[in-house]
């Protein structure tokens, strides 16, 4: 698995070389800014590091649903459901009383925002046979527009509506970080904590067992008396959950208000990290380490080679491709081999 | 066309599923393949039809030496190969498979390759519409099509893997005599079966396979112990009919009706009583499948009522009855049966249930190694399903019946396992039977329904036709009653 993912990295890199020759960019030069701008120095390290946290977790949620058979493409939507409940339970407390509980209610609602985002688009593929990207995709609109609307209506600045945002929590209400580096060390521990928590799941318990048994064959897990909807889903409201996880960070974490771009993509971008990774648990954090990388060195792209920061996005879409001819091939190769069941 | 093997060898991985195989098939003549399950047989002759690659060994065509890569290779040479599903596309019509791979240049000649067709079905005997999509045939037409489509397509030598499963006693006769009369043309035909019966009515030579090498040939006229003893290096000891005496109500079906299959049910009544066994007869799709799904709580009849044991089920899921002790079997084993991709020791965890939180994988392994042993699987705890042969996985898909259930509902149970396998299997549902579950199998083989019912059930058209005990009746009687006539 992770021969393979350093394999498709290989081939992306081969890529990537002919994309920014095309472009005329020199090649080396461009990767050396990347890397210079994402490990260069603590403070760009950091940065890498808080664009790593919701991409890990939403990319952990994601591993549970993709273990199950389910695209769960509004995994983006649910980080913004989970943004903005965390919103909801901060803006509440205002008078600077009982900071900690505040917070750590703003980080409960959060997870039950997006597993109740989940649990819609698990309903609605279920019950009604919609399937789970239609039904993603639309939930996203949905929380997109929901975002926009209580950032210009209910939850506008006083005297002016803005882009910028809502208005910035008071100081005691922002997750505790630390000094110089602008981390919360509780926000990087519960990550952490979530991959392993993550890795146990599907490894050691029924329910992890199940999610691979039905997402290979529902019928059959069926026939061995295994309820592969109830199954669907509570995998929704784990994926639901720690994207609504993700959200919650972005919020009391990162930007101290709700933004409206408060999940930046990251949930698309999880998608790719853990396909990238062959949805192995282990590489998936590796896989996004390098995406969180690739986000925040190639913003200074355009300064210093006069490129178009949206070659970052090619750049990811080449990743794509990989991956998906990687995923393609290693499919193939497995069905070559085998004794056939005949005889 | 003479076609000649000569020391063909192909490996999967560590298993050899043939080591040095030679083979020599002449023109005109019909040439079986026997062996029991695992022996080799389907892997020769997908080598021999392009599917899939040989390790090494040579293949000669007229004398001189020939490669190819793929089906459409091998058809080039005049080798085309029916298997045992047919690879059809059934949204298409008939004609349009026919026509699919034939048509060339920039027009489709559809009238030519009509007339073509029909000229083709009239010569052997099919009775094929053209403009019936494919999917609504019946697995005997789809292979009369294949095979009209393979001969004139320019197959010299066509060979069929396991023709006879699944297809009605009528549709083997017409394909048995179609074989006949293609082979008089000049035309060489390979049959691989491991039913005897079959072989020994139509060949002219037979090749017996097991474990991979040639065990002996043999010409008309042949010694059916000798065959025998070729195929299994022993003769295998006939089963014993169950002969129970049923006991109180396992399973009550009152004027049931349902849609499902090509015919569905319709107004089925039915007592089962515990420890009997009941065969299921009838041309697939005659209705047996929605009865035993209706009897599995996994279709819901539109009318009538299900009891099982004393119990009112109707409208009931599959997972209540599942805790009454009644289990189902279905006769997909990759695609409804087992996980692909999940190891023996993963389904063995499956099964276990309960409500720990925990997976016990130790428990789990350890079940999966007595499994394995009790029911002879040839694999480990470790492997994963889908790389078992076919027998391996029905053997393991037993192990995995509850340890006592009250009733078992069996889709073709023995469906592909050579004679030995199908007696083991039966030896093993016979405990069941004495402890008192009631057991209902369907099946396309008479002999077996004969052999092992207290009772036969033959469905026509989504109604049962005949209730009998099997000594009061036989093997034609039976055939007449699918066939329709009474």
């Amino acid at each position: 698995m992770a021969l393979e993912t350093a394999l498709t990295l290989t081939v992306v890199l081969g890529f990537t070389t002919l994309v920014l020759l095309l472009a005329g960019a020199p090649p080396l030069e461009s990767y050396r800014q990347i890397v210079k701008g994402s490990l260069g120095s603590w403070g760009k390290v950091t940065h890498v590091i808080k664009v790593w946290i919701p991409l890990t977790l939403a990319a952990c949620g994601l591993l549970y649903t993709f273990r199950i058979g389910l695209w769960n493409i509004g995994v983006e939507g649910q980080v913004m459901v989970g943004a903005v409940l965390t919103t909801y339970v901060l803006r509440t407390g205002s008078d600077g009383q009982h900071g900690q509980y505040l917070l750590a209610a703003a980080l409960l609602a959060g997870m039950a925002g997006g597993a109740l985002w989940a649990v819609m688009a698990g309903y609605l593929k279920t019950r009604g046979g919609v399937h789970e990207i239609f039904a993603g995709l639309g939930l996203n609109f949905v929380a997109q527009g929901l975002v926009l609307w209580l950032i210009f209506g209910p939850w506008k600045q006083p005297g002016i509506a803005s882009m910028s945002g809502t208005e910035t929590f008071a100081e005691h209400l922002w997750m505790p970080y630390l000094e110089g580096l602008r981390i919360s060390p509780a926000a990087l521990g519960m990550t952490l904590t979530s991959v392993v928590l993550t890795a146990y799941m599907l490894r050691a318990t029924r329910f992890g067992l199940y999610l691979k048994a039905i997402g290979s064959n529902e019928k059959a897990a069926f026939l061995f008396g295994l309820r592969p909807q109830a199954t669907m889903i509570l995998a929704m409201v784990c994926a639901g959950g720690f994207a609504g996880l993700a959200g919650s960070f972005q919020v009391a974490g990162v930007y101290h208000r709700l933004i409206p771009a408060i999940s930046s993509g990251y949930g698309y971008l999880a998608l790719l990290v853990v396909m990238l990774s062959g949805f192995s648990v282990w590489v998936s954090p590796l896989v996004a380490f390098f995406f969180a990388c690739l986000n925040v060195g190639s913003i200074q792209l355009p300064m210093v080679l006069q490129l178009d920061s949206s070659l970052s996005g090619v750049i990811q879409g080449t990743l794509v491709m990989a991956a998906l001819a990687m995923h393609a091939m290693r499919a193939r190769s497995r069905k070559g081999g085998g004794p056939d069941a005949g005889g | 066309m003479n076609v000649e093997l000569i020391d063909i060898h192909k490996h999967f991985g560590s298993v050899r599923a043939n080591s040095g195989i030679d083979l020599k098939i002449l023109p005109g003549t019909i040439h079986g393949i026997l062996g029991e399950n695992g022996a080799g047989k389907s892997t020769l002759m997908k080598v021999l039809a392009g599917f899939i690659p040989k390790t090494r060994g040579t293949i000669l065509l007229d004398g001189s030496e020939v490669g190819y890569s793929s089906p459409e290779g091998a058809l080039r040479h005049g080798i085309g190969m029916l298997y045992q599903d047919p690879l059809d596309f059934p949204p298409l019509s008939v004609l349009e498979n026919f026509m699919a791979g034939q048509v060339r240049g920039a027009t489709m000649g559809t009238e030519v390759h009509r007339a073509r067709l029909l000229e083709l079905c009239t010569g052997l005997g099919f009775k094929l519409d053209p403009d019936v999509p494919a999917g609504r045939l019946t697995v005997g037409e789809r292979q009369q099509l294949e095979l009209a489509r393979l001969l004139s397509s320019g197959a010299r030598v066509l060979i069929l893997d396991e023709p006879t499963t699944g297809i009605s006693g009528l549709q083997k006769e017409v394909l048995f005599s179609a074989l006949k009369s293609i082979a008089r043309g000049g035309r060489s035909i390979v049959l691989v079966s491991h039913k005897l019966e079959d072989i020994e009515a139509l060949c002219d030579e037979i090749t017996v396979l097991r474990e991979g090498i040639v065990t002996g040939t043999m010409e008309r006229p042949f010694s059916t112990q000798a065959l025998l003893s070729m195929m299994f290096g022993s003769e295998p000891s006939p089963a014993i009919r169950s002969g129970h005496e049923p006991g109180a109500q396992a399973l009550y079906l009152d004027n049931v009706s349902a849609p499902g299959g090509r015919a569905g049910l319709a107004e089925c009544t039915v007592h089962v009583s515990r420890g009997e066994v009941i065969g299921l007869a009838g041309l697939e799709g005659s209705g047996q499948e929605v009865f035993l799904r209706i009897a599995a709580g996994l279709i819901r009849p539109h009318r009538g009522r299900v009891h099982v044991g004393r119990r009112d089920m109707t409208g009931r899921g599959y997972h209540a009855f599942q805790s009454l002790g009644v289990a189902f079997q279905p006769a997909s084993r990759l695609e409804e049966g087992l996980i692909r991709g999940l190891t023996v020791t993963e389904h063995c965890a499956l099964g276990e249930g309960g409500g720990q939180f925990m997976v016990q994988w130790d428990t789990a392994e350890q079940d999966a190694r007595d499994k394995i042993r009790k029911f002879q699987v040839a694999g480990t705890p470790d492997s994963p399903v889908e790389s078992l042969s076919g027998g391996n996985q029905q053997r393991l898909l037993l192990a995995f019946l509850p340890e006592e259930p009250e009733l078992l509902l069996l889709e073709n149970p023995t469906r592909g396992l050579d004679l030995e396998s199908v007696h083991w299997v039966w030896d093993h549902l016979d405990a069941h039977a004495s402890r008192g579950a009631a057991i209902v199998f369907s099946s396309s083989e008479l002999d077996e329904i004969l052999m092992v019912a207290d009772r036969v059930l033959v469905f026509f058209d989504g109604h049962i036709i005949k209730d009998e005990r099997p000594e009061d009746t036989d093997a034609l009687a039976l055939g007449r009653a699918i066939a329709g006539k009474m």
